[in-house]
């Protein structure tokens, strides 16, 4: 298998021949059509369905209802085979690590009975039309969700041209197709004939599509289950991959960045005579929140940048700090003075009357902060802005949106902007935003050559779209065995929908900011979950990896340890008892506290905690083993079980568990961007700590297997980590903390 | 003009005395296995070897490496550590991103040169300098092992 590394410039295998069909015509059932692709061989076209239904998100559901009516079949995905019996697939993906790349063309090959290393990848275009992402309905990599819109149909396209195949060669042997059988790459029959796909391309094409095929039954899997190597590590060992960074371009210039160091704030003035004194200096550029400079390289762009004088127009917020936005968010939360807009997000039974009648009630409040991505590769975006016509290259996660930003300031059409979209040296939601695409398409507006736009890591840090801070109240009532007979959560942050994705912010209330609150693991007759929203003045508010379920899972979590005090029992027991309507949280739960050795002695000073966490289609449930050696926590092992449905490909689902946690467990040890006088206060990695070799625990991941629909991967460990490291320092200490981060919490004042 | 020698070929740049060798290879020389994280020394990705030395070339300048052979990824599996290294990478799946690797081979092979048998604790400290958002570490330091066996 090869991947177009260097280039993932687009092309549409066969773009002229399948638009706008509707759902009758050619099309069957599954929305699959066959043909002859451009310049011979067999055209695959399908369309992804628009939702599935294994545990997706609001937004994924309101989508839904909006697309049922949409009978015009446009197909969003292609594997062609070509007379050189070289299958093609057309991805709508992007490399972040996940390895999509490999468990993707894995679903095709296993029903197509080729090899994986037949499977050659080509990139969708920035497209939305053709190429939407199943459950997001736009083009989008995020949200855990590859895997699971993928699952159903790249298995039936794939199987749907096994059987054009074999068709095909049974029609030319003048043979039953039930005698004839695809492997590797071959159709053979009974009397041992035997025939490539290649040669049977052509003939494919022109067969009838079957209305329905039969998917190989999970037994008889060979590639899926297995733990295939990933198809793009070896270019990442040798310095080849290239990421949008990489990107070198004749005539190139490098540019550096600077925006308004208060938040909001605009440029007022700048002399740049020094800067443009500096050697392999270029030219200064002036946008409205910034200045960029352009030259020969890296450190002449940054050596012109600290020689510029600039003036700034520091704007409303030069007074804002933290604490300000805490107590804004504290005061809509607690709602005194009625102004709040409350959201019901979900209400069973009367909250309120059954908690005011019952005689065992508790209530807590908790804060996480607002988080960088901090992704290794810091922003950058190069651009070639002309007349008529305007390049991009660049690792972004939202390619339809980075070319709708740069054709809204250049003015020109779709056809005239392309996106040439590389691999990413880490998303975890930051490159969901295309903000600094559209700086350096206003950047480029200016400078007659192409321009590579690089932030230092101190601009990436201080100008990014941060993780909302959320400040959330929940309560609970008792029965005499410790059963939960009320529960009320009520979440209060700012929107990262509303801005994102205004259509799916609807009637005030942000389905991704109460996911892991709305439908808790616990049940209870009377629920009520709420939603508050609270915007920050200046700081602009993103995704960051595990989205809803990292704030609601700590504060869920964390709440239940707190009732399993309150009632005296253990936290494991405790919450085996609560979850018997859920039999797959229980056996995670189960598993990974026996494999964590739950309730053995652990030395003076140890601790474990525990969490368990439905999101993103996948059961996890953690078990942290904690130290705390001069006021300094040392996570010394960490056991998780996950139950994630079938999984594609074990080994990708094993890391992606494990980095997963990691980065949770930077976000809770040490993660937190304040503001002070209206600027971000950390910069660089040394006062905004993550977890390093020496800090990383040995993570156990334990795989259930599933029969289930494969469920997300990328986040459920990040988003179940924080309360397991929480409810483990309590274990430690008897102190229980309400706020992340945890580490400042360790260090006596 | 300067003159830097790297993987074994000599490149005379005209660029100034204090810029950082990372941007003379990157932006210079052309050579983009080497990557940028910080700019400060704090993560690792820029790492390359100066006579064999794990070295952060963000904060290097090119006029203390004249007359000093510099290796970087692209070169690395010449040395006999380097493919024993990439191997391990390789078997046991390490990469994600990726983006952080070309740092922590560079730093696990300058390890492996030098101490062919490393312990837990000495892989901690010699790859604490080297961050991988992906939190790839666990498989990392097993990779370490692997290629010490090897
Ligand atoms: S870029 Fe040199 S150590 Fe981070
Ligand atoms: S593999 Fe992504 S930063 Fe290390």
């Amino acid at each position: 298998m090869s991947i177009e590394q260097t280039n993932l410039t687009p092309k549409v295998v066969d773009d002229s021949s399948t638009k706008g069909l509707t759902a009758k015509g050619n099309a069957r059932r599954n929305f699959i059509i066959a043909g002859a692709a451009v310049g011979g061989g067999l055209l695959i076209s399908f369309a992804m369905p628009k939702f599935l239904n294994n545990g997706g998100s609001e937004v994924a559901k309101t989508k839904a209802e909006e697309v049922t009516a949409d009978n015009v079949f446009i197909p969003n995905a292609f594997i062609k085979i070509g007379r050189d019996g070289k299958v093609t697939l057309v991805m709508h993906k992007v490399e972040m690590g996940q390895g999509t790349y490999t468990s993707i063309p894995m679903l095709v090959a296993e029903e197509l009975e080729v090899d994986l290393s037949q499977v050659t990848l080509e990139a969708a275009p920035a497209n939305d039309k053709l190429y939407a992402d199943p459950l997001l309905g736009s083009q989008v990599t995020g949200g855990s969700t590859s895997i699971r819109g993928a699952w159903k149909p790249l298995r039936e396209a794939g199987a749907t041209a096994r059987v054009l195949l074999i068709a095909a060669a049974a029609k030319q042997w003048n043979v039953d197709a039930t005698t004839c059988h695809a492997e590797q790459g071959y159709v053979v029959n009974t009397e041992g004939k035997k025939i490539g796909y290649g040669e049977l391309a052509d003939a494919a094409a022109t067969m009838p599509v079957p209305t329905q095929v039969t998917l190989k039954d999970p037994k008889d899997f060979k590639l899926i289950g297995t733990p295939a190597k990933r198809l793009d590590t070896p270019d990442k060992v040798n310095g080849k991959a290239q990421y949008g960074i990489d990107v070198r371009l004749p005539e190139m210039k490098i540019a550096t960045v600077a925006a308004c160091p208060v938040l909001g704030g605009k440029l007022a003035s700048v002399d740049d005579s020094k800067a443009l004194a500096v050697k392999g200096v270029h030219q200064v550029v002036k946008l409205e929140n910034a200045v960029a400079v352009i030259a020969d390289h890296m450190w002449a762009a940054k050596q012109g940048l600290a020689a510029l004088v600039i003036q700034w127009d520091n704007g409303p917020n030069e007074k804002i700090s933290t604490a300000d936005m805490v107590a804004n968010l504290k005061n809509a939360s607690e709602n005194k003075d009625n102004k709040s807009q409350v959201v019901v997000a979900r209400k069973d039974g009367d909250f309120h009357k059954a908690f005011k009648a019952s005689a065992s009630q508790h209530e807590s409040t908790y804060q996480v902060p607002f988080l960088s991505q901090a992704a290794l590769e810091p922003m950058n975006c190069t651009v070639h802005v002309r007349k008529d016509g305007c390049d991009i290259w660049v690792g972004t996660q939202v390619p339809t949106v980075a070319q709708a930003g740069a054709m809204a300031i250049t003015k020109l059409p779709a056809e005239k902007v392309v996106v040439h979209n590389y691999q990413i040296g880490g998303g975890f939601g930051r490159r969901l935003d295309a903000d600094f695409i559209r700086q350096a398409v206003e950047i480029g507006m200016q400078v007659d050559t192409p321009v590579k736009v690089i932030w230092t890591r101190e601009e990436d840090m201080q100008h990014g779209v941060y993780r909302p801070y959320y400040y959330d109240h929940l309560a609970a009532a008792l029965d005499k065995d410790g059963n939960i007979t009320a529960w009320n959560h009520r979440v209060t942050g700012s929107s990262v929908l509303a801005r994102w994705a205004p259509a799916f912010f609807t009637n005030g209330l942000d389905g991704d900011s109460v996911e892991g609150a709305k439908e808790p693991l616990y049940v209870a007759p009377n629920m009520l979950v709420e939603y508050v929203r609270q915007e920050q003045p200046g700081l602009v508010t993103g995704w960051w990896r595990g989205v809803g379920p990292t704030h609601n899972t700590f504060m869920v979590e964390t709440f239940i340890d707190e009732l399993a005090e309150k009632v005296g029992k253990d936290p494991l027991a405790y919450r085996l008892s609560l979850l018997g309507h859920s039999p797959r949280a229980k056996a995670a739960l189960t598993l990974a506290a026996d494999k964590a050795g739950w309730g053995t002695p652990l030395p003076k000073g140890h601790g474990r905690g525990l969490s368990v966490q439905f999101a993103f289609g996948s059961y996890i449930a953690a078990v942290a083993e904690l130290e705390i050696v001069d006021e300094e926590v040392k996570v010394k092992r960490v056991v998780a079980a996950v139950d994630c449905g079938m999984t594609v490909n074990p080994d990708t689902v094993v890391a992606q568990i494990q980095g997963g946690i990691i980065f949770g467990i930077s976000g809770a040890l040490f993660g937190e961007i304040t503001t002070k006088d209206g600027r971000v206060e950390q910069s660089n990695f040394h006062n905004y700590r993550v977890v390093r070799m020496n800090e990383a625990p040995q993570i156990d991941v334990h795989l259930i297997a599933s029969t289930e629909a494969p469920g997300g991967i990328g986040e459920p460990g990040t988003a179940v980590i924080a309360p397991a490291l929480n409810n483990a320092v309590f274990a430690i200490t008897g102190k229980r903390l309400r706020s992340l981060p945890i580490a400042p919490h360790l260090v006596k004042a | 003009m300067i003159t830097l020698n790297v993987n074994g070929k000599d490149h005379s740049l005209d660029v100034s005395e204090d810029t950082p060798v990372l941007w003379a290879i990157r932006d210079v020389i052309g050579f983009t296995g080497t990557k940028f994280g910080c700019g400060m020394a704090l993560c690792g990705a820029c790492t390359i070897h100066l006579d064999g030395a794990p070295t952060r070339s963000c904060v290097t300048p090119v006029s203390a490496v004249v007359g000093k052979k510099i290796t970087t990824i692209e070169a690395i599996s010449e040395s006999e550590a380097g493919k024993k290294i990439q191997q391990a990478w390789l078997s046991l799946e390490v990469v994600q991103c990726g983006y952080c690797q070309s740092g922590q081979i560079m730093s696990a092979t300058a390890l492996l040169a030098s101490n062919p048998k490393p312990t837990d604790a000495d892989i901690d400290a010699a790859m604490s300098g080297n961050i991988c958002r992906c939190g790839t570490y666990p498989r990392i330091k097993a990779a370490i092992k692997e290629a010490a066996a090897a």
